[in-house]
């Protein structure tokens, strides 16, 4: 804790200005009493603080990182490097487009390749993260609706795999969703949907390849079952990496996406955000993206905002969005280039095969064995927990022991014991190949010492957790000990 | 191939294994008509050398002009330790912290700034961020509606005096909920919230009133007031300030008789560079009776098998990964690395640095006023105090005055006439602790010889810009 | 498996209701829901004075992984509710049957307790979920 290096008169003095300036413009009544009581430490506490810190973490720079759903792929330094020149960093949001152009190009420009490799009419950039584009997204669908005087569709529909954040999204912007039953070979149950479908529908939101790691292979005839009820096609780009340069969602029949640059695009993760969520959309939803755009008269680029769309949602961030992520996204299009995304598909499909193939000749069961994987696959491991009381969440943390980062688990939540496994394009075959062998270990000890396994991790800087004491006994800030009683 | 290991004959050798004869056959459930073609509108992909070069140009068009705009974004100085640190690849390339034992460095940290956050703002407890300052407060408004069980009505007060931009927000991501925001008037003269007007809803049912402190045109409300009278009116008092001027300010937990219920605002000048408006971070926090009401991630401390010290994830069932569409929001990441580099930032600037930083910048906005007010039919709009940014008065269009600066690699401020048309020509300035002596020199000699120019050639036309 | 009391009826959704013999009836969640849920860590309470439908939601238990709903058996107005487990979620963990009640309801239709099971009923319902 920082705050144990904390002593009273310590400071990192050259961080700020030497002297403390007047307050005289500002009421007595109106400041403050005392400083915050942040903590006081010399500046090189802090930095060994912080880096004993980081080295606690799990990252994909250290380890390999098999998150399905959430595509851990390498992420250039080249990117952070060029999107940190001081140009780009001290550059004021509000800016006048006189002194914005070289910013204003790479946005624009990287609308540009989105719609192209989306399929879509028009791009905006500004949603902050996957979640908040799906939210634009939907607003899109009310306001489409409204438009038409159409208020009568009060329901959006969600596969009964989708992530969370679809049903949040779509009662975000007032509506009630209805979930759609997935079929035993992992397509959504199409006669369920046909009957789901009526006056009320507003849309569909979906995901393709779906969250359980196959195409869907129907996806035109659902989409014309939709359109054809009024409905319109929403989707979800969190597994957009599994079809990048094969298909695109525009030609699948879809009305609005949102793609999650943080993983197609390989922005960090930042150890949860910030990530960004641009949004594409057909023609007839054109008029109500989000805010600000950026267009171009072929000379210059400029803004596009509330009043050349005047139909548009609205904003969703005081400024342009998080602008330091879509310039690595920018970055990272460009040194891939349209070859480079042909293959993004390419080999994290072959990479996620691969691996099915190999953990199922281990002894593995898959919950879809009949389908090609996308760039993800789901692994059940109900046989391990019923006949060795050794479940998901004990193979999970055991794989931390062998300095592997836990696949996706208990998601989604209809394949019981599943984990989801996604090594996308940037690992090599040794590394695919090694976690075969710690996952056929952790088999070996869950047949002959399944306390070692249900008990790891044993090597990580803290054993499991008690989260049923984290939650019912609130300790959210640290107190000063005076203030504690102890 | 750019980012991809295979050779050839890994591919061959993973190929065999699969058991299929090429790549393409893995998308064979693809139906071949959906099938894309080359994407030829892409340019090819560029070495990192000649992306370097594009990018540097690029960047380098924009100028580094001297900048006196605030309005919500701020130009501070950032420990050089803030982003080496940050940058780290265990910071950079980690994912959101659900396998809690190989995160406790991202989870940790995410308690300190929660405890930092609390400190700097008097409230109870924090989240571990939101996506910028204008959806906070929209999760705010939010929150303040589920939580008001004495309010029926979904109504919120929102003063005009509040960021324009913050509340054109709030109204696009609260809208559908049929969430409704009354706005309230400023005071002319002073430029604080209309008193007068926000007395003509004494007794009605409103869930919240927003506060923001300081104002966006700098000025310091008297909250202590505004906060009571919330209170006393049934309505929760929403704080939105800027969290350097907490440092120095009266900190939301203690406003009024029992301080403000929820306190939000943008994170940025705690370490965030100005990088074009983000990513930055919003903050959000709030009254221990509200915890379960706040929207985004917690990290709660506990203790491991062995009785250890450790941090985990906390009161997730809000979240909507487990209560789906019954979620207090949907949102799923937080701004964990701007956090990084804001609790980095706030451990080695500490209580006093940031006061120093917050006094430093008070002074110099109060040099540029000074110095700006001298020259002829230059002056204060309102008579409000101010932390650091105000509004002035210009003699002659501003667009006309920032355009000219503009080309004199001067940004004079920001133009507040399309959001208030009726202040007539006039411009919001910021000089933070960046801005020296001699850099406000150069802004009031260049506005001399703008104003001496269109004052002595007056244009016959209005010239159509 | 615990015994299931014979002196009260059963939902669907696994809330237990039993008639006080004043008028009033006391609502929880059964011995198997609370299994199911884990360690709880927090209850959500309806307020004293809601009126409740039949079958609309109308509290919330969480544990640490899962947050379910709570639904009303009967239509009615909640004249108490089980202040104690504010603090102490576990409560109902221990004594789902007893002392983890969640509120008492005073029902504006008590025939509609005929729509609901009896504790044979309910015990056949949890066996075939297995």
């Amino acid at each position: 804790m920082i705050y144990e290096h904390s002593r009273v008169g310590r400071r990192a003095t050259a961080q700020a200005p030497l002297e403390m300036a007047e307050l005289s413009g500002i009421p007595a009544e109106l400041q403050r009493q005392t400083p915050p009581a942040l903590p006081q430490v010399s500046e090189m506490q802090a930095v060994r603080h912080y880096t004993r810190l980081s080295q606690k973490n799990f990252a994909i720079d250290t380890h390999f990182y098999p998150l399905g759903s959430c595509t851990m792929k390498y992420n250039p330094r080249a990117c952070n490097t060029l999107a940190s020149l001081p140009g780009f960093l001290s550059r004021h949001p509000l800016a006048p487009e006189t002194h914005s152009q070289g910013f204003l190009s790479c946005l624009y420009e990287l609308q540009e390749i989105l719609k192209t490799v989306t399929g879509m009419h028009e791009v905006s950039l500004s949603p902050a993260a996957g979640a908040q584009g799906e939210f634009a997204g939907v607003a899109m669908i009310r306001a489409y609706h409204d438009a038409r005087g159409d208020t009568a569709r009060s329901e959006i529909l969600v596969p009964d795999a989708a992530h969370g954040t679809n049903p949040a999204s779509a009662v975000m912007c007032g509506f009630k969703t209805r979930e759609i039953p997935t079929g035993e070979d992992g397509d959504i149950d199409v006669e369920a949907l046909r009957a789901a479908l009526g006056p009320q529908t507003a849309g569909i939101m979906l995901t393709n390849p779906s969250t359980v790691g196959v195409f869907e292979r129907r996806i035109k005839e659902i989409a014309g079952l939709v359109h054809e009820a009024g409905g319109l096609l929403y989707y979800d780009g969190a597994n957009l990496n599994a079809i990048l340069g094969k298909v695109r969602p525009g030609d699948m029949g879809f009305d609005v996406i949102h793609m999650n640059l943080h993983k197609t695009f390989s922005t960090p993760h930042g150890g949860g955000g910030p990530g960004a969520g641009p949004v594409g959309v057909s023609k007839r939803l054109e008029p109500f993206l989000p805010v600000p755009r950026v267009g171009f008269d072929g000379t210059d680029y400029h803004w596009l905002t509330e009043k050349e769309c005047p139909d548009t949602i609205g904003r969703l961030s005081a400024f342009a969005g998080n602008a330091g992520v879509l310039i690595r996204a920018y970055i990272y299009a460009r040194i891939l280039g349209r070859e480079g995304m042909h293959r993004v598909a390419e080999y994290s499909t072959l990479n996620a095969n691969y691996l099915l193939k190999r953990l199922m000749e281990a002894g593995f069961t898959a919950a879809y064995p009949k389908r090609l994987a996308s760039h993800e696959f789901i692994l059940t491991l109900k046989k391990q927990a019923k006949e060795l009381g050794v479940n998901t969440m004990d193979f999970a943390k055991r794989l931390l022991d062998y300095g592997v980062h836990a696949p996706t688990t208990y998601f989604p939540l209809l394949v019981p014991e599943c984990l989801l496994v996604e090594p996308t394009e940037t690992e090599a075959k040794e590394d695919l190949d090694r976690f075969v062998e710690i996952m056929k270990t952790i088999q070996n000890e869950a047949e002959t010492q399944p306390e070692v396994v249900r008990q790891a991790p044993h090597t990580m800087p803290v054993r499991r957790l008690d989260d049923v004491r984290a939650a019912r006994e609130l300790d959210l800030a640290w107190k000063e000990p005076s203030q504690t009683g102890s | 191939m750019p980012f991809i290991p295979h050779t050839e004959q890994d591919v061959e050798e993973m190929l065999a294994t699969i058991g299929v004869a090429s790549i393409d056959d893995l998308f064979d459930e693809i139906p071949p008509a959906l099938r894309c073609g080359k994407l030829e509108a892409i340019p090819p992909g560029l070495p990192e050398m000649e992306v370097s070069r594009l990018m540097q140009s690029r960047a380098k068009a924009d100028g580094q002009p001297l900048c006196f705009i605030g309005a919500g974004a701020y130009d501070h100085h950032i420990p050089a330790a803030v982003w080496e640190l940050t940058t780290r690849g265990e910071f950079y390339t980690a994912y959101t912290p659900y396998q809690a034992e190989a995160s406790q460095g991202t989870l940790q940290l995410l308690y300190e700034f929660q405890s930092m956050m609390t400190a700097l703002t008097g409230m109870d407890v924090s989240n571990a961020s939101l996506y910028d300052g204008a959806s906070a407060l929209a999760e705010a408004v939010l929150m303040a509606v589920r939580a008001n069980r004495k309010s029926k009505s979904k109504r919120v007060l929102m003063p005009r005096s509040l960021h324009p931009a913050y509340r054109k927000v709030v109204k696009s991501i609260v809208r559908n909920q049929q969430i409704e925001s009354v706005e309230i008037g400023y005071d002319p003269e002073s430029g604080l919230l209309d008193r007068q007007e926000l007395e003509t809803h004494a007794g009605e049912d409103f869930a919240a009133l927003v506060i923001p402190q300081p104002n966006f045109f700098g000025v310091l409300e008297p909250l202590d007031e505004l906060t009571n009278w919330a209170h006393e009116n049934g309505m929760l008092a929403i704080a939105v300030v800027n969290p350097l001027a907490m440092s120095v300010l009266k900190p939301a937990g203690a406003w009024g008789e029992t301080g403000a219920d929820i306190c939000c605002g943008e994170g940025q000048p705690l370490g965030a560079p100005l990088a074009s408006g983000g990513p930055y971070f919003g903050f959000l926090c709030c009254t221990d009776a509200l915890v379960r009401q706040m929207p985004g991630r917690i990290i709660g401390k506990t203790v491991d098998l062995d009785g250890k010290t450790g941090y985990a994830l906390t009161l997730q069932a809000r979240e909507q990964h487990i209560r789906r569409s019954k979620a207090t929001s949907n949102i799923c990441t937080n701004q964990g690395l701007m956090v990084t580099a804001a609790t980095i930032h706030m451990s080695l600037v500490g209580g006093v640095g940031l006061q120093r930083v917050a006094a430093a910048c008070h002074a110099n906005t109060a040099k540029l006023i000074e110095a700006l007010s001298g020259l002829p039919g230059v002056a204060t709009r309102f008579t409000g105090a101010v932390f650091h940014e105000s509004v002035l008065t210009l003699p002659i269009e501003t667009k006309r005055a920032l355009r000219a600066l503009a080309a004199h690699n001067v940004l004079g401020g920001f133009d507040l006439c399309e959001d208030y048309p009726e202040l007539g020509d006039v411009v919001l300035v910021c000089a933070t602790e960046l801005r020296s002596d001699e850099d406000i020199e150069t802004y009031r000699s260049k506005l001399q010889r703008v104003i001496e120019s269109q004052v002595q050639t007056p244009c016959q036309l209005k010239p159509d810009w | 498996m615990s015994t299931t009391p014979t002196d009260r009826r059963y939902a669907k959704s696994h809330e237990w209701i039993k008639d006080e013999g004043d008028g009033s009836y006391t609502v929880g969640i059964t011995d198997h829901a609370q299994e199911l849920l884990g360690d709880l860590v927090f209850v959500d309470l309806p307020e004293v004075g809601a009126s409740l439908d039949a079958g609309g939601d109308c509290a919330v238990v969480e544990s640490v992984k899962a947050a379910s709903d709570v639904y009303s058996p009967l239509s009615g107005e909640v004249i108490a509710i089980n202040e104690a487990l504010d603090g102490a979620p576990e409560t109902i963990n221990e004594d789902a049957f007893g002392n983890g009640w969640m509120f008492k309801i005073k029902p504006s239709d008590p025939s509609e307790l005929n729509n609901l099971m009896d504790a044979a009923a309910y015990d056949q319902l949890v066996a075939e979920e297995d």
